[in-house]
């Protein structure tokens, strides 16, 4: 048979950034589902007369809470000057900039652990807990995989692939969504408690 | 001059040639091997799941004699719902996706080959602990803890695995398509993948994020509802029944529509309604994303003119526009078998599939009207039947027509349709009878009950030839199993070898490629002008002779 006409070797088209996309919306409407659950069973428990959602003796530290959204706008704001340098091949600003990422990426999760230790809920008190630790240990995860993320990015641009802008450009998008994410979460279970 | 031995023994040298075949299977990131191995492992897991059906069928037919001991049924009935699903149809599907469609789109490779690797593995060892804690005694309804905790992150380990091999045939359609081949020049199958792709990536992670909590609340026993083991089906069961579960009718549709425009030479359209009717059939995400299935209330009918309008709108959604798009799918489809088609042994499946398809996502429907007072009976089981009956179709006639780009075999149509034959007729008997019992009331779930004396049978006041019901789906169920060893048979020892490299004069990529198809799947990267280029190239060599 003869064959088709053929064209020179093509190279993927944004193949990391896609895939970062994909699953970046699996992990989002993983939390999606998690918090719309969680609202069911909060208005369940307020509309009963004199019901509390909230479980008793508990409160909610609103500062680190407050610190852990306040951080995600310098991680994105960093994660996008990390883009901006590695398509000017700037390596030494491209590595500090991964590298605050990861930095304040460690800070979340510290204030989170700290939320833990200062709320001290019983994880099996109700629903309140068990959904608390579940919704909450999905971002706390979601953090500790971006953490890893910014590394393999750094090692990878700073070992010498200063070409691949594209997989920087797929770490930004991830700590874009990764801030969103937080964000509803921390209005859904800190704010309106 | 110095000269060195650069030779470096192959695995072949170092490990025999048994092992060398079962280590490169084992690693391989070729995804014409990891769909393979998506369609054996599902083959058998298919078997092992119809043979449990059939044990549930069977205790059915005598309704005064139990056969099972009423603990395992409930083990059992776990067991059926969760293989039908995750361990029969959604890996023959996957794995007809991921075979198939990066040859369809003209790629080397698909895009993450060790993700999708890892996602076979995943799934192959989830699906494991899963069967192994339902028979520990976990899983819903289970009494043993630990048991219940290791179904649960199985599942999820299960739907993972699932998700990381369909995501990577997402990114290589979107990606890595030969130049010109814009999205609405897919074939059917490479576009019903990326669709049933992307209603994955949204509707599975929902079922997992509510399985953490699910696994949560169970490993930390506390008052929550969903603590305990009785909770999965009310937290996550939409994730297991229609209409999510039409999601996975879309590559069986797809095979259809490129088989019969491969038999019949000529183009399956209009493209366009096609492609919506695809998009259409996908909508039954929805129910997962809206944590239930919106279906209309049994008082639909006293309902004021506004509330029934908002009841209709998203059961519309949920259970109309799905079946609307099966039928925009399957029409043109089986409209074009006028053209006189070639009996390819792909045809001769892709059409019973096809029927089945459409009967179950147009079933789906009733099954949501509350008036109709389907739900809690085996109705439900009919049309996930149907639809588990379509799949297995749609998977053998897959294998089938691809089989000369797998291990260069064909395999002649008129030979294998009586098998297509037995299992349209077994996808009838799964279903019409489970439907009609389901329309006389008998209930679905587990029995009989244990209470207080003893055994009670809780469908005993069913009228209607509940044996004969119930001993027609045994058959069918029988028949489906026939399909399968009989597809396993005609895979590894049917058909003539030396198939060509385009043994049915297609009109996509994948006739382009030798037959087997090489590792790097094409030498060239060819240019697409139209959705059927071979045909194009056809026409124009006919134009110069």
């Amino acid at each position: 048979m003869q064959a088709l006409p053929t064209a020179p070797m093509a190279t993927p088209r944004r193949q990391v950034f896609v895939g970062t996309a994909l699953a970046l919306g699996a992990a989002a409407t993983a939390l999606g589902a998690m918090l719309a659950m969680w609202l069911r069973y909060r208005d369940a428990a307020i509309s009963v007369p004199g019901g509390s959602w909230l479980p008793k003796d508990v409160s909610v530290p609103m500062v680190p809470a407050n610190v852990m959204l306040i951080a995600c706008l310098p991680i994105c704001i960093f994660a996008q000057w990390a883009v901006y340098s590695a398509k000017r091949q700037d390596k030494p600003h491209a590595g500090l900039a991964l590298g605050l990422v990861a930095l304040l990426a460690i800070a979340v999760i510290n204030a989170q652990a700290y939320i833990y230790s200062q709320m001290a809920v019983p994880v099996n008190e109700g629903a309140y807990g068990a959904m608390f630790y579940a919704a909450t240990g999905t971002v706390v995860a979601m953090a500790a995989i971006g953490v890893v993320f910014s590394a393999v990015v750094a090692f990878r641009y700073l070992g010498g692939r200063t070409t691949d802008v594209e997989v920087v450009s797929a770490h930004a998008l991830y700590w874009y969504v990764f801030s969103a994410a937080y964000a509803v979460l921390w209005f859904v279970i800190y704010v309106t408690k | 001059m110095t000269t060195m031995d650069t030779h470096v023994p192959s695995a072949e040298d170092t490990l025999g040639p048994g092992f060398a075949c079962l280590a490169d299977w084992v690693t391989t990131t070729d995804h014409k091997k990891i769909g393979r191995l998506y369609l054996g492992a599902g083959a058998l897991t298919a078997l092992a799941s119809l043979v449990i059906a059939a044990l549930l069928a069977a205790e059915r037919i005598d309704i005064n004699r139990e056969l099972l001991g009423a603990g395992s049924l409930t083990q059992l009935f776990t067991l059926q719902r969760f293989g039908l699903l995750y361990l029969t149809l959604a890996p023959i599907v996957v794995g007809v996706a991921v075979a198939v469609v990066p040859l369809q789109v003209g790629a080397r490779s698909i895009a993450f080959p060790r993700l999708a690797a890892a996602g076979f593995w995943a799934w192959l060892v989830g699906a494991g602990l899963a069967v192994y804690a339902v028979v520990m005694n976990g899983g819903p309804g289970g009494g043993e803890p630990r048991f219940v905790d290791l179904f649960i992150l199985a599942t999820m380990l299960t739907m993972a695995g699932l998700l990381a091999s369909i995501g990577s045939v997402a990114v290589t359609v979107l990606t890595t398509r030969a130049p010109g081949m814009n999205l609405r020049r897919l074939p059917y199958l490479a576009w019903s993948s990326l669709v049933m792709a992307l209603a994955l990536v949204v509707a599975l992670p929902a079922v997992m994020g509510l399985l953490l909590y699910l696994y949560v609340g169970h490993h930390y026993p506390s008052l929550a509802d969903f603590s305990g083991n009785q909770a999965f089906g009310g937290v996550v069961g939409f994730g297991f029944t229609q209409p999510f579960t039409l999601v996975f009718l879309l590559p069986v549709l797809g095979f259809a529509a490129d088989a019969v425009a491969t038999a019949t030479h000529r183009k399956v359209g209009p493209r366009g309604p096609i492609m919506i009717g695809m998009g259409l059939l996908s909508l039954g995400f929805i129910s997962v994303v809206a944590q239930g299935a919106p279906g209309l209330s049994a008082a639909f009918r006293d309902l004021s003119g506004g509330d029934k309008i908002k009841e209709l709108i998203p059961f519309g959604i949920a259970y109309g526009l799905p079946a609307l798009g099966a039928l925009l799918v399957v029409g043109p489809t089986l409209q074009s078998l006028r053209r006189k088609p070639a009996v390819h042994a792909g045809l001769v499946f892709a059409v019973p599939a096809a029927l089945l398809g459409l009967l179950g996502a147009a079933a789906s429907v009733l099954s949501g009207i509350g008036d109709a007072a389907l739900g809690g009976t085996v109705y439900e089981e009919g049309t996930m039947g149907v639809l588990v009956a379509a799949g297995i179709l749609g998977g053998a006639g897959a294998v089938l027509h691809w089989l000369p780009k797998f291990n260069g075999r064909t395999v002649n149509g008129a030979k294998v349709a009586p098998l297509a034959l037995v299992g349209l007729l077994g996808g009838a008997l799964v279903s019409l009878p489970m439907m009609i019992a389901g329309f006389a009331d008998q209930p679905s779930g587990i029995f009989p009950t244990v209470t207080g004396d003893g055994p009670i049978v809780n469908f005993q006041d069913v009228s209607g030839p509940v044996a004969l019901w119930n001993s027609l789906a045994l058959v069918g169920l029988a028949l489906l199993a026939l399909v399968v060893l009989g597809t396993i048979a005609l895979a590894f020892l049917g058909g003539s070898k030396d198939a060509g490299d385009d043994p049915y004069d297609g009109l996509t990529l994948e006739w382009a490629t030798t037959s087997p198809a090489p590792r790097h799947n094409f030498d060239a990267i060819h240019i697409v002008k139209s959705a059927e280029p071979l045909a194009d190239l056809k026409i124009s060599n006919r134009s110069d002779a």
